[in-house]
């Protein structure tokens, strides 16, 4: 079990190259549910990527290079708060892995130790208390590989939508089975990653929900890309989006 | 091991994935398979404590190896069990034939063994007029079928009763159609049977050898195992050489992980320990206990740190259950002896990675069989490290066919992908590019295999970068 620290005063966002280029709604939303429990947001502006993609790929000399830029732009201690648990686990639980023997190594441990997942911080760390003002809606809910396995952070998740009186969550049946987008995996093997996000898209529309929400941006991709190319109308949404959507205003 | 097999995974996966049968089969077999396993470690911290202790003790084991080696060789040999040594399988089979040769025997019954496949046993004895008998009845499926094991544990797997009948009607004289188990059962029972009683030489694996006691343990749940390796007159045992372990004590630990990860019993139907021939006065037993110790490749990975934990395996099969790839292309499509996660890291260290490194691209890194594995095998980090093998060659050479898969076109992307995420003004221009492009970027390369079967991602106009700015969010 992870040890949290106190409330802080001031957070770190890293945003994740996804959330940065294809779901910026999703990570501005948990800016701001940051923002109103009373932190101050600090965004670095020079963060890309946690250099997982190429971590994965066969590739470690550049993930390398890519984390090392990311390791200098947080300098300060405050917590490093990661709307995702694929990025989170890349950074919490691999870097000091991929900096073994590397002069920044120290840096690196670090840095992991700051690392949060969003949904896991708002729990513990900030013991956030929500109020639903939305209409009642049914929705499922997606856990990602690297929340539940490397993070262990998917009870936070889901605490924090069963805090939302108005929302009904319907789980799916094969809630613990990977989507099959695991990165360049969906291209690296395209049949079988299709073969296994058609499970998913099938368990999704098994349970009548309209919504499914995750709290990782590249099985949201994945999983609303297959749905739409299905024509199956059923959205796809990020939890903080969708936590923010509802408590705010 | 330059030579190639042929092995073309793209095409098994584009066959598996289009048998509907198959996939109905799998899904049924590995749901309940997962299910019975979850009912036995119900426990979680119970769990997680156990395969702390079968962890340790198969790092321990494999730490004193060659030790433990000549202390089991010492102990066997003591007890009367004659031990061999084959570095390759064509050593190990030699042997298996000379033993048999020397007795005149002409036919063998066998038990399950992973590693007999590795030999490719059934073949080579059957070109020189050997008649094998697989007893397990998973095995003795297969092989009527003229197959080779789908899965580590459950081998016939990938049938099910409609397609055993079938076969049974087939292959097996004056055999009617049933789909009745206990029938289909019976019909195995009685052709197996009268081979036990004619088999001159009984084969079986091990599943853990006790350097401490010289004693061979022998899991199964038929039966078939204790028939071969005590009705005929000898028994020879095959056994991957990273199958020792130190103590007697040992033993339980392991062995409640294997039985509960296999099949989610709390111990298997028969528990064998052999640690001897018959001795004077006993009334049965083989004559002559033979014991072949296989390295085939692994005193190579046991030299190398990381690598090594990929022989703490026991073989339990838990990996494949859990595994979403393995459930949906089957063993058959990994193209060699051991398919799943396990395999995606043993075959590639074992025959190369110019023949079998293709296997390490089979994973999504989802961490399933990580988190069931019994002997807590960082599977995907394995992975991880084949991949980065396939593309750049190591001064000691951890792997045979390193930097393989090195070529131009990716080293660049990659190169490139650096580039943009360590300079923040390229990166802006990037992102503020796909952005403007929308959805009419060209559908190329990754695009396009995205796209066969997903609508294509919409890059937003304006990023989070963007946002943040326009919105004041502090940036330091």
């Amino acid at each position: 079990m992870r040890i949290y620290p106190p409330k802080p005063e001031t957070v770190y966002f890293f945003g994740t190259c996804l959330v940065d280029m294809v779901y910026p709604d999703a990570g501005m939303a948990a800016i701001r549910l940051l923002q109103r429990e009373g932190l101050r947001v600090v965004y670095p502006q020079a963060q890309s990527c946690c250099g997982q993609p190429a971590f994965n790929s066969g590739f470690p000399d550049e993930a390398r290079a890519v984390a090392r830029k990311q390791l200098h732009l947080f300098p300060k201690d405050y917590p490093i708060v990661v709307p995702s648990g694929s990025c989170a686990g890349m950074m919490h639980r691999h870097y000091p892995a991929l900096f073994a023997g590397d002069p920044d190594l120290a840096l690196a441990e670090e840095f992991a130790g700051r690392v949060f997942e969003l949904t896991e911080f708002l729990v513990h760390v900030l013991k956030i208390r929500l109020e639903d003002r939305g209409a009642p809606v049914t929705v499922t809910w997606h856990s990602s590989c690297h929340a539940l396995r490397e993070m262990g952070v998917i009870q936070d998740s889901k605490s924090l939508i069963r805090q939302l009186r108005n929302v009904t969550l319907l789980e799916l049946e094969n809630e613990h089975e990977c989507c099959g987008f695991g990165g360049t995996f969906a291209v690296k093997q395209p049949e079988i990653s299709a073969a296994m996000v058609a499970d998913k898209a099938a368990d999704i529309r098994n349970t009548g929900a309209g919504t499914v929400l995750g709290g990782d941006c590249g099985c949201l991709m994945n999983i609303s890309g297959a749905l739409q190319h299905q024509q199956v109308p059923i959205t796809g949404q990020h939890i903080a989006q969708f936590i923010w959507e509802r408590t705010n205003g | 091991m330059a030579e190639t097999t042929g092995f073309d995974f793209a095409k098994n996966i584009r066959h598996a994935l289009g048998d509907q049968q198959l996939r109905k089969n799998f899904k049924f077999a590995m749901g309940s398979m997962i299910q019975k396993r979850r009912l036995i470690f119900a426990d979680e911290a119970e769990f997680e404590q156990l395969r702390a202790i079968g962890s340790a003790i198969r790092t321990r084991a494999l730490a004193k190896l060659p030790e433990l080696l000549a202390r089991l060789e010492a102990r066997c040999t003591q007890n009367g069990i004659q031990v061999h040594w084959a570095e390759t399988t064509a050593e190990a089979n030699a042997t298996v034939l000379e033993i048999m040769q020397r007795h005149g025997a002409t036919r063998m019954v066998k038990g399950k063994s992973m590693v007999s496949e590795e030999m490719h046993l059934n073949h080579f004895l059957e070109t020189r007029g050997i008649e094998v008998t697989e007893t397990d009845l998973g095995e003795f499926i297969i092989q009527l079928a003229g197959e080779t094991p789908s899965h580590i544990i459950v081998p016939a797997i990938h049938k099910n009763k409609a397609q055993i009948a079938r076969l049974f009607q087939e292959k097996i004289p004056d055999t009617p159609y049933t789909e009745k188990v206990e029938e289909l059962n019976a019909i195995a029972r009685r052709t197996l049977r009268r081979k036990f009683f004619d088999g001159q030489v009984g084969l079986s694996g091990v599943n853990m050898a006790v350097a401490e006691t010289g004693t061979l343990c022998l899991v199964e749940n038929e039966g078939n195992g204790r028939m071969c390796t005590t009705v005929p007159p000898v028994h020879i045992a095959v056994m991957g050489l990273e199958k020792v372990v130190e103590k007697l004590s040992d033993v339980p630990p392991l062995l409640r992980l294997l039985t509960g990860s296999a099949t989610g019993q709390l111990i298997s139907t028969y528990f064998n320990m052999i640690t001897s021939p018959r001795r004077p006065g006993e009334k049965d037993g083989p004559r002559e206990v033979h014991l072949v110790i296989l390295d085939n490749g692994r005193s190579r990975i046991l030299t190398d740190p990381q690598f090594r934990q990929t022989l703490q395996c026991i073989r339990c099969g838990t990996c494949l259950n859990h595994c979403p790839v393995y459930t949906r292309i089957g063993g058959h499509a990994f193209g060699h002896v051991y398919p799943g996660p396990i395999g995606e890291i043993l075959t590639p260290q074992m025959v190369g990675l110019r023949e079998a490194g293709v296997l390490a691209t089979a994973s999504s890194l989802c961490c399933a069989c990580e988190a069931v594995c019994p002997v807590k095998i960082p599977i995907p980090g394995l992975i991880r490290e084949l991949r980065n093998a396939s593309y750049t060659a190591t001064p000691t050479g951890r792997v045979p066919g390193e930097g393989f898969k090195r070529n131009l076109p990716e080293t660049l992307a990659w190169k490139a992908w650096e580039k943009v995420n360590r300079t923040p003004a390229l990166n802006a221009v990037v992102t503020r590019l796909a952005g403007l492009m929308g959805d009419k970027a060209p559908r190329l390369g990754p695009l396009k295999l995205w796209s066969r079967y997903r609508t294509p991602p919409q890059v937003a106009r304006r990023s989070l970068h963007a946002m943040t700015r326009a919105q004041g969010v502090d940036d330091e």
